[in-house]
C-alpha cells in the first residue's frame, strides 16, 4: 500500500551526522509515504531522529541516501512544506499579521494583498484582536497557533509539524489539538505531525508511524480505526487504549534502556 | 511617605497645582527620585556658600553662580556655538566613518563563518588596544591636521560597532534562519526578514557605545592637538588658569553625552518595539 497514494513518498531515507565524536547514524531505511489529505503522526522517544526526518523533507537538510519524492508538482508558487517548530517559529520582530503573512510574503505577493488574506485567516482562527500584536505579548499558546496559523495559510503541499504542542500545558495542548483537526477539516491538505505524546499521535492521525532511536527507524505502521470528523472525545474509544498500549510497549524498552532503569 | 503617595493621585493632584511643592511632586513623584535632586541641590548649595565665604580655593573652585555666568556670557557671544560645532562636527564625522564599516562588517561576519574565522582574529588582536594610544601613529600618517584627529575617533568608533553588530546577528535563534528558507526566503530576504531586524536591539547597543567613545576620543584629541573645539578650550583654561570656564565646557560635554544617550535610548524604543527588555531600560 505505501506507493499507491498520490502524496510524499520517502525512500530508504538516510542520515549521517559528522560530530566529534565520529560519524552518527541519526535515521536508517527510513521509507513510508503519506498520502493526500492523509494526517500521519510520528511517534517515538526524544532523539529518534524525529526532527531530523521533518527537516529532510522541509529541505532543510539534504538526505546521505535515498529519496524524498512527491507525486505532484506544486500549483504556480505553492511551496513544498511548511514547517510548525516546537518553539521559536514566529518572528520576535514581526507583529502577528506579518508573521501570519511571512509565507505569502516569500511567495512574493504584494504587501496588500498577503495582509488582506492573512488577516481573513486571523479572523477565521480569532485571532483578530490581536493582529499587531507582537509574540512577545502573547502566551506560549497563542504563539503556536500563529505558527499553525501561518503554515495553513502558505498552503503547501505538506504540512510539517515539529511536536508543535510539546512546550504547552496539558490543559493547553487539548484546546489547542481540536482547533487543529477543526482547521485541517477545512483545509485538508497532508499533515506529517512528529512528537512523542503516544495519546496525541492517536487522536490526531489516520495513521501512526512508531520510531525507535539510533539509528532512527520506522519500527511499525498502525492505522487508527477512529472516523472523522474526530473531536477528542474518541479518546474514550476502547481501540483507543488498545493502541496506545501497543504502542508503548513498542518504545518502553527504548526509554528505559535510555534512561539506565533494568526492565 | 504616605502624602507623598497621595499626591500621586490625580484626586490629590489638583488641589496643589497651584503651589509649587505640588508642581514638584507632579514631576518628581516619589523619594526616590527627590532625594538625588535634594543631593544635588544641598552640594551646589554648601559649594556656593564655602567659595563666597572665601574657605574653598575659587580658584579651584569657583562658585556655581560664577560657572553659570560664564556660561551664559560664552553661549550669548556664540563663542561656545563655535566651540560646540568644531567638536560636534568631528565627533560625527569619525563616528559615520567609523561606524558605518563597523556595521557592515560586523553584520557580514555574524552571516558568514568563513568571514568571521578569517577577520576575527584581527578584530579581538586590536580591539584590546586603548585607541587614543594611536594617535601619535596616526599623525605620522595622515598628518597634523584635520583628518588625523577624524580618523582617531573613527578608528574608536569602528571597534565597539564590529563587535556588537557581530554578536548581534549571532545570538539570533538559528530557528528563525530555517523557517525563513523552509518559506523560500532567499539569501536577500533572509538579510532583510532575519538578520537585519534580529541583531538591531545589539546594533544600536554598538552604536550607543561607539558614541560615547567617539566623545571621549574626539575631545582627547582636542586637548593634545586642537586650536578649536570644547577640549582645547579646556586646555587652554586650565593654561590662563580660566577654571570657571573650564568648568562651563564640561557642562557642554556632559550634555552632549548624556544627549547622545537619551537620543538612543528613544531611538530604540522606536525602531525595536517588539524587545521584550524594553520595559526596564
Amino acid at each position: 500500500m505505501a506507493f499507491a497514494l498520490m502524496g510524499l513518498n520517502c525512500c530508504q531515507l538516510g542520515k549521517e551526522f559528522k560530530t566529534r565524536q565520529g560519524q552518527v547514524i541519526a535515521l536508517e531505511e527510513v521509507t513510508f509515504s503519506v498520502g493526500e489529505r492523509e494526517f500521519v503522526c510520528i511517534v517515538g522517544p526524544s532523539g529518534c531522529g524525529k526532527t531530523t526526518l521533518l527537516k529532510l523533507i522541509a529541505k532543510l537538510l539534504q538526505p546521505t541516501s535515498g529519496t524524498i519524492a512527491f507525486d505532484t508538482n506544486p500549483v504556480d508558487g505553492q511551496p513544498r512544506s511548511a514547517m510548525v517548530f516546537q518553539e521559536q517559529g514566529i518572528f520576535p520582530w514581526m507583529t502577528v499579521l506579518e508573521n501570519v503573512a511571512f509565507g505569502l510574503e516569500m511567495q512574493g505577493v504584494g504587501r496588500q494583498e498577503r495582509h488582506h488574506q492573512a488577516h481573513a485567516f486571523i479572523e477565521k482562527v480569532g485571532l483578530a484582536d490581536f493582529a499587531h500584536s507582537y509574540p512577545h505579548e502573547l502566551s506560549g499558546g497563542m504563539r503556536q497557533r500563529v505558527a499553525i496559523t501561518r503554515a495553513f495559510l502558505a498552503d503547501p503541499q505538506i504540512l510539517l509539524m515539529d511536536e508543535p504542542f510539546g512546550a504547552l500545558d496539558a490543559q493547553t495542548r487539548l484546546v489547542l489539538q481540536e482547533e487543529l483537526l477543526r482547521i485541517w477539516r477545512e483545509h485538508q491538505k497532508m499533515i506529517l505531525f512528529v512528537t512523542h505524546d503516544i495519546q496525541e499521535a492517536v487522536l490526531l492521525s489516520d495513521r501512526v508511524l512508531v520510531m525507535t532511536g539510533r539509528p532512527g527507524r520506522i519500527l511499525e505502521e498502525i492505522p487508527i480505526p477512529l472516523g472523522r470528523p474526530r473531536n477528542l472525545t474518541a479518546r474514550d474509544h476502547p481501540d483507543v487504549s488498545e493502541i496506545k498500549w501497543h504502542i508503548w510497549k513498542m518504545l518502553e524498552d527504548q526509554v528505559r534502556r535510555d534512561l539506565k532503569i533494568a526492565t | 511617605m504616605a502624602h507623598l503617595e497621595d499626591a500621586g493621585r490625580p484626586g490629590a493632584q489638583r488641589s496643589e497645582d497651584s503651589d509649587l511643592g505640588g508642581k514638584l511632586r507632579r514631576v518628581l513623584p516619589n523619594l526616590e527620585q527627590q532625594l538625588p535632586v535634594a543631593i544635588i541641590v544641598a552640594v551646589l548649595a554648601l559649594w556656593e556658600w564655602r567659595a563666597r565665604s572665601g574657605s574653598i580655593s575659587t580658584l579651584f573652585f569657583p562658585a556655581p553662580s560664577t560657572i553659570i555666568q560664564t556660561f551664559a556670557r560664552l553661549l550669548a557671544s556664540g563663542e561656545l556655538a563655535i566651540q560646540l560645532g568644531a567638536t560636534l562636527s568631528r565627533l560625527l564625522l569619525g563616528f559615520a566613518l567609523g561606524s558605518a564599516p563597523g556595521l557592515i562588517f560586523g553584520l557580514t561576519m555574524g552571516w558568514s563563518r568563513r568571514l568571521r574565522a578569517v577577520i576575527d582574529p584581527f578584530v579581538a588582536a586590536l580591539h584590546p588596544i586603548p585607541k587614543i594610544s594611536l594617535l601619535p601613529l596616526i599623525i605620522i600618517i595622515f598628518g597634523i591636521g584635520e583628518t588625523s584627529k577624524i580618523v582617531a575617533v573613527a578608528v574608536g568608533s569602528f571597534f565597539p560597532m564590529v563587535i556588537n553588530c557581530m554578536a548581534g546577528v549571532l545570538q539570533i535563534s538559528l530557528t528563525y534562519f530555517d523557517v525563513a528558507k523552509n518559506y523560500g526566503a532567499g539569501p536577500l530576504q533572509v538579510f532583510k526578514r532575519v538578520i537585519l531586524p534580529g541583531s538591531l536591539p545589539l546594533v544600536l547597543t554598538g552604536a550607543r557605545i561607539s558614541l560615547n567613545i567617539a566623545l571621549l576620543i574626539t575631545i582627547s584629541v582636542e586637548l593634545v592637538a586642537a586650536q578649536k573645539g570644547l577640549g582645547a578650550v579646556i586646555w587652554l583654561a586650565w593654561q590662563t588658569l580660566r577654571t570657571e570656564e573650564l568648568y562651563a565646557s564640561l557642562i557642554v560635554i556632559s550634555a552632549l553625552g548624556i544627549g547622545f544617550n537619551l537620543f538612543l535610548q528613544r531611538l530604540k524604543l522606536r525602531l525595536v518595539p517588539w524587545h521584550e527588555d524594553l520595559q526596564n531600560d
